[in-house]
């Protein structure tokens, strides 16, 4: 192979490179402006739903769930320290739980996707395990742990692992076995099998069920802060409710939607970032 | 880069895939000498492949020895390393990064590791490919970056399990004449198992031919031709026709002209020109 034909092959290459970059930042700006737009479309929905509740004298006490009184609330709670307690007791909730599930997840994934016996064993007991609602562990989980904050960190890691698992095995399966190999040929430990081929190879599939298992979690996590606990996003709904500040219920609400997105959005950026495949995102 | 070959002593090797089932091959006698290339040729499911899998160490024999520089061997080891059909290279890593993998598992320093990974490149000539992902590659190119890896451990013998049939006439023509060039020129052994006769000839000093079932070495032939080899020399022809003949022989097919060209062994009679 010359020089000259080298050269010409990586300029080649350089060019597809620049083509690809054009075309990714056109598809960046197009997506810019589909979240920007839908979100307006989203805003001025709210905006005549809570125009129509605050000049109906039949609805009129419910005027604060509309989109004006809401985003009024946001510095009155932030002013009053709420948003940020109620949102650091999530977090260390919902934290707590998934770095739970992904310590579990993530090692017994791998072993069921590389242990046949263990997958055919683990089968019946983990499906019917997953299939029981997270939700209707609470008694029991209240009788387990001393605390409620142990209680719902239970049960978000119960609900967020089964995706993070099965993601991570269904990841594994798809890995080439000559990988495995090749590295053994030349001289892999069984540490560095998992470090430098097994992680990086199905690194995409933890992620994406990290990011399934989110949004499992924080769809669990609200509900359980409504039992007993008196922090937390979904307390300060209840407490919102109940003092019938209703600007505060639809600013907690609108709070917990916007840090899901957040959090997914992070996930995808994520997976984007470690992933491998070609074409995905 | 100094690497030496190894004196290659197979005993008395046997190999079943389970207790109950045919064995594979039974009493196998194979020696090769330091720095030779020897070809295994023969049908597909003859056991050559599983032969090559137990001399590189991923396989264990269910009887027999196999030896270095008359050193059992017991396992895998970057002394002796293996080439696919295919270059299973890892596509998150970059050329560079998966031509130095095998350094990296072996705790070498950063600097030393790129310096080898540098000259293995320039060997294989892609050097100009060291930060390119390995997904950006042609199919002849991923075949060089996996020679790289196995170069790069300095390997005293390098085992080849037709590593060149997916690849096209004109690329596997040319990776043949320089894994050939590459081996002679530092010294290392080679084992190339293939069902191509031209591919034997045009890479090996001697080659052996396999068949039957349970699978045994049947015949054996120098090939005592300069290089660099052309495929449309006489002597090459000469030779290719000779070792038809052996391989008919040995499978009780008519030998000749008429029996060219039968059945899977591929005599691969493309004319490929040798190329830069």
């Amino acid at each position: 192979m010359s020089n000259q034909a080298t050269s010409g092959a990586v300029t080649a290459a350089s060019g597809v490179t620049r083509g690809a970059g054009a075309r990714y930042a056109m598809a960046a700006s197009r997506g810019t402006a589909n979240f920007v737009l839908g979100l307006l479309i989203l805003a001025v929905l709210w905006g005549i739903g809570g125009y129509m509740i605050a000049t109906n004298p039949k609805t009129a006490n419910f005027a604060g769930f509309g989109l004006l009184p809401t985003l009024q609330a946001f510095p009155e709670l932030w002013d009053m320290g709420k948003l940020q307690k109620a949102t650091y007791a999530s977090g260390y909730r919902l934290g707590s739980g998934m770095l739970i599930a992904i310590l579990v997840g993530v090692p017994l994934g791998i072993i069921m996707g590389r242990v046949q016996w263990f997958r055919k064993l683990s089968n019946s007991p983990f499906q019917l395990l997953r299939m029981i609602s997270p939700l209707s562990w609470m008694p029991i989980a209240v009788l387990v742990f001393s605390s409620w904050d142990g209680s719902i960190v239970f049960l978000v890691a119960f609900a967020s692992v089964w995706p993070v698992m099965y993601q991570t095995a269904a990841g594994l399966s798809k890995v080439d076995p000559a990988w495995f190999k090749v590295a053994r040929n030349l001289g892999a430990t069984q540490a560095q099998m998992l470090t430098q081929i097994i992680l990086p190879a199905i690194s995409f599939d933890i992620f994406t069920g990290i990011r399934l298992a989110l949004g499992v979690a924080w769809v669990v996590l609200v509900p359980a802060e409504l039992l007993g606990v008196t922090s937390g996003l979904g307390y300060a709904i209840k407490d919102a409710r109940e003092t019938l500040s209703y600007d505060h219920l639809t600013a907690m609400v609108l709070t917990i939607g916007i840090i899901g997105y957040a959090l997914d959005t992070l996930c995808a950026l994520l997976i984007k970032k470690f992933s491998w495949h070609r074409g995905d995102m | 880069m100094s690497i030496r070959g190894v004196e290659i002593n197979i005993h008395g090797l046997g190999y079943r895939y389970s207790t109950r089932g045919n064995p594979t091959f039974t009493n196998l006698q194979l020696q090769s000498r330091r720095g030779e290339a020897l070809a295994i040729i023969g049908r597909s499911g003859c056991g050559k492949s599983t032969l090559l899998h137990i001399i590189a160490g991923l396989n264990r024999p269910t009887e027999g020895v196999i030896e270095f520089d008359g050193k059992k061997v017991d396992g895998p080891s970057s002394r002796w390393v293996m080439m696919f059909q295919a270059p299973h290279l890892y596509p998150w890593m970059k050329v560079s990064q998966n031509v130095g993998v095998g350094l990296k598992f072996a705790g070498w320093p950063e600097k030393e590791k790129a310096e080898r990974v540098a000259e293995a490149l320039r060997l294989v000539e892609l050097q100009d490919y060291a930060e390119v992902s390995v997904q950006d590659l042609s199919g002849g190119q991923q075949q060089r970056v996996a020679l790289a890896r196995s170069l790069v451990m300095e390997p005293e013998l390098l085992l080849l399990d037709e590593p060149f049939s997916a690849l096209d006439a004109f690329t596997r023509s040319s990776l043949q004449r320089d894994v050939r060039s590459i081996a002679k020129k530092l010294g290392f052994n080679l084992i190339i198992v293939t069902h191509d006769i031209d591919e034997a000839i045009l890479m090996a000093d001697r080659a052996v031919i396999m068949a039957g079932a349970p699978g045994k070495i049947v015949t054996e032939f120098e090939v005592p031709l300069p290089d660099p080899r052309q495929r449309q020399d006489p002597a090459v022809q000469a030779m290719r026709s000779r070792l038809m003949d052996a391989f008919h022989s040995a499978a009780g097919k008519p030998t000749g002209a008429d029996a060219h060209g039968e059945e899977d062994v591929d005599t691969d009679s493309e004319s490929v020109t040798q190329h830069a």
